[in-house]
């Protein structure tokens, strides 16, 4: 940022009196958010708070460069505003998402229609961009999948076997998770946070409990962070070896698709050490962590992460020596960066187009203030780019363990949390194997849950997704899907 | 050459595959805990200091017993362990832990300290799906790790397809369902059709808390709190997710195909047949 931010700055994992964040009425609000993201900002979260019968909205921004959050409100608004998708697409599911939920009506969003409800009906009961002409055909598929895969509807515009247009209809696994959280915490919402999306157990509970963390103004003790950093690290281990394995899948490349199929499992196991469960359940705990890893646990840890590396390597190397896999893999569903930065996705999809973004890096906050992984960036934007990124990354989380493990911080693992402040904003990302997961908390006069926003990454890189099929042939649909696997239920909530 | 060294380190490698069931079992992780034991007589008078901690509700004080522990609603998160002053709740390492009717998941009192193990499919059935069970998998309103560790058992170190097991695309080549999740609302007309299209006779696995009570959402207006609530429920598989052994065990003994006798329950007590 060159000159100041209108907007209230604050660092990741951190809070803010809410009388402290600037308001205005929300035409200017509009405005100044589309001011902030043409210098550079990226929205990480644009969603309604209730107050009385009308809405004010909150815009979360991240400067990446500068290191700093920025965020901003709405004086309370009924009725309609100017929209910012129709300046800035990055907006357009957030903008959606606040008319399906508040009534606020964005003008000018070019396809205003829901996100996840459809009144009665099923989400796909709704309305589909259309392409007509002779030669053209459509192809809907879902919500129940052809595997043992989460449900969502694919509608394809086709003409012949290329895809003129992709539009995906989610919401099949909207279980109310938001929804559920004024007035919380409840008894079940560390439950519900952890199982928000199930792959990413560790990066969603540890943005909750950095929110709750942030908003008692305490930090959890540093072997807490250390456990957090090193559960997200395996958690990122065991996706990537799976997605590298699905992707070889996809092209009928077995030796890779059969290694990392079980290697994924063995890095699963490798979380099950620390707490018992597969996915990290159990671990995260607002204050710290609930278990902590004994001497003899970080040695078995060390001892079965090494041969699990480099059998993933092995794997790697078929994967990529093979003529035949990168000959389906390069310049298939190419995303640009200039299209990726338009529309804001994150993580590994947004890396392969050659972004340098990455929450460890831009945003650090726990352990990762002290501990640096290198951002793994691949230009080119296709499946060979969004499969190489998951390798490099693969790559460096194993060293990155290796030397976390073998210089562990002594102490406690778990603080008591006093109540959270009341009035405040809270926000917290973390760097989560598909990319920025955002918790923005804001607490009442008593100190409970306001308003509650979650933001996976699927919320960013499904439209990744679709743009990526743009001219493809629907047959390489299954590979790119691959190549973003994103969350339905964390898009869903 | 690098097909020559792809197929040389197959070689090298040799096979994968558990020996379980033929063999011993895999072990469970050592903070995995297994299957609950519960022992209400331990249960100091008026203590719910258990019940205080569960996060899905999961243990309740009903007025004729000390407590009641519904492992299908249990998500395993052993926060009544640590609250539990007499250990009335106890780990047993125990990886079995598939029933066949909803009761059978509700611990506590006389005689229910420990889970009722499914048995066995009746013989009709057993003959029809017990050496080829083609199945549709329904992921409804859940995290996708039940999906994932479903998934688990197609990899090389499980094999599910060595006990003629497999998923299928269509509900029209399945013998039954299996259904993770806590059945969204907007998921309960696909599921509905999906299981009308499967031909009977057929059966429905439901795997993991959500699918058998809404797990960590359950009560929320958005699901349904399980599939019972939508199709007949014929092996409920908890955990939060059951861990892959928990489900090939499930999937096994209901079609005969494990060694160890299967105990004997009373008729009364057996699953009532489900409408086909």
């Amino acid at each position: 940022m060159s000159s100041p931010s209108p907007f209230a700055l604050l660092a990741n994992a951190t809070s803010l009196p809410w009388s402290q964040v600037p308001e205005w009425p929300v035409a200017e609000l509009v405005r100044a958010t589309a001011a902030e993201l043409d210098r550079g900002g990226r929205l990480c979260a644009w969603f309604g708070v209730p107050e009385g019968a009308a809405t004010r909205l909150v815009a979360v921004i991240a400067f990446d460069a500068d290191n700093t959050l920025a965020t901003a409100r709405s004086a309370p608004a009924t009725g309609s505003y100017p929209a910012l998708t129709a300046t800035h697409p990055q907006a357009h599911l957030f903008e959606r998402e606040v008319w399906e939920q508040h009534g606020l009506n964005p003008l000018g969003h070019p396809w205003l229609k829901p996100v996840r409800r459809m009144g009665d009906a099923a989400p796909a009961m709704g309305e589909f961009f259309r392409v007509d002409g002779r030669e053209v055909h459509e192809v809907a598929v879902g919500p129940v999948h052809a595997g043992v895969i989460e449900p969502g509807h694919f509608r394809f515009q086709c003409a012949g076997e290329e895809v003129l247009h992709l539009e995906i209809a989610l919401g099949y696994q909207h279980r109310g998770a938001e929804a559920a959280l004024p007035g919380g915490p409840h008894r079940a919402t560390m439950s519900q946070m952890e199982t928000v999306a199930g792959d990413t157990t560790i990066a969603h509970a540890t943005a909750y409990a950095s929110v709750l963390e942030a908003l008692a103004g305490t930090e959890p003790p540093l072997r807490a962070q250390w456990l957090r950093a090193i559960a997200l690290e395996l958690e990122r281990l065991a996706n990537h070896t799976g997605d590298l394995g699905a992707l070889a899948n996809d092209v009928a490349f077995l030796p890779t698709a059969s290694a990392c199929g079980k290697l994924r499992g063995d890095f699963l196991n490798l979380t099950a050490l620390l707490c018992g469960n597969r996915f990290g359940r159990r671990l995260v705990r607002p204050g710290g962590s609930a278990l902590d890893l004994a001497p003899a646990h970080i040695a078995q840890l060390l001892e079965r992460l090494g041969p699990a590396l480099a059998d993933v390597e092995q794997a790697a190397v078929w994967l990529w020596d093979a003529a035949s896999v990168r000959s389906r893999f390069e310049n298939i569903g190419t995303v640009f960066a200039a299209q990726a930065a338009e529309l804001g996705l994150v993580g590994p999809a947004a890396r392969a187009c050659g972004l340098v973004r990455d929450v460890r890096y831009d945003h650090p906050a726990g352990w990762h203030r002290f501990a640096q992984v290198p951002v793994a960036v691949w230009p080119g934007g296709d499946v060979l780019a969004r499969a190489r990124v998951r390798w490099l990354e693969i790559q460096r989380s194993g060293p990155f363990l290796k030397e976390q493990l073998a210089a562990p911080p002594a102490g406690e693992t778990r603080t008591e949390l006093p109540p959270p402040v009341p009035d405040t904003l809270a926000v917290a990302l973390v760097e989560g194997w598909r990319g920025e997961v955002c918790h923005v908390a804001l607490t009442d006069g008593a100190g409970r849950f306001r308003r509650y926003k979650i933001v996976d990454p699927s919320f960013h890189n499904w439209s990744g997704l679709a743009l990526a099929l743009r001219g493809q042939a629907i047959s390489d649909f299954p590979i790119c899907n691959k190549s973003f696997n994103l969350s339905y239920c964390g898009f869903d909530l | 050459m690098f097909v020559l060294d792809t197929l040389l380190h197959r070689l090298k490698r040799g096979c994968e595959t558990m020996p379980y069931p033929e063999g011993p079992a895999p072990a469970l992780p050592d903070r995995h805990g297994g299957a609950l034991r519960v022992n209400a007589d331990r249960c100091p008078s008026g203590c719910r200091d258990c019940a205080d901690v569960c996060p899905t509700t999961a243990i309740t004080t009903p007025a004729d017993r000390p407590l009641t522990l519904d492992l299908g609603r249990c998500i395993f998160c052993t926060a009544c362990l640590d609250a539990c002053p007499a250990g009335a709740i106890t780990p047993t390492q125990d990886h079995r832990m598939a029933v066949r009717t909803r009761d059978d998941l509700v611990l506590g009192g006389d005689g229910r300290e420990e889970l009722r193990l499914a048995a066995a499919l009746d013989e009709k059935l057993r003959r029809l799906l017990g050496r080829s069970l083609r199945l549709r998998q329904v992921s409804a309103g859940g995290c996708n790790a039940c999906e994932a560790d479903v998934n688990v058992l197609g990899t090389i170190g499980w094999d599910l397809s060595r006990f003629g097991i497999q998923f299928v695309a269509s509900p029209r080549h399945a013998d039954g369902l299996l259904i993770t999740g806590a059945i969204s609302r907007n998921m309960e007309l696909a599921l509905r059709k999906t299981y009308d299209a499967v031909p009977g006779p057929k059966i429905v696995i439901a795997v993991g808390a959500c699918a058998i009570a809404g797990g960590p959402f359950a009560g929320n207006p958005e699901v349904l709190n399980g599939a019972a609530s939508v199709v007949p429920v014929d092996l409920y598989l908890p955990g939060c997710p059951p861990h892959p052994l928990t489900i090939l065990d499930g999937l096994l003994r209901v079609l005969g195909r494990l060694e160890e006798p299967t105990p004997a329950f009373p008729a009364a007590a057996g699953p009532p047949a489900p409408p086909r």
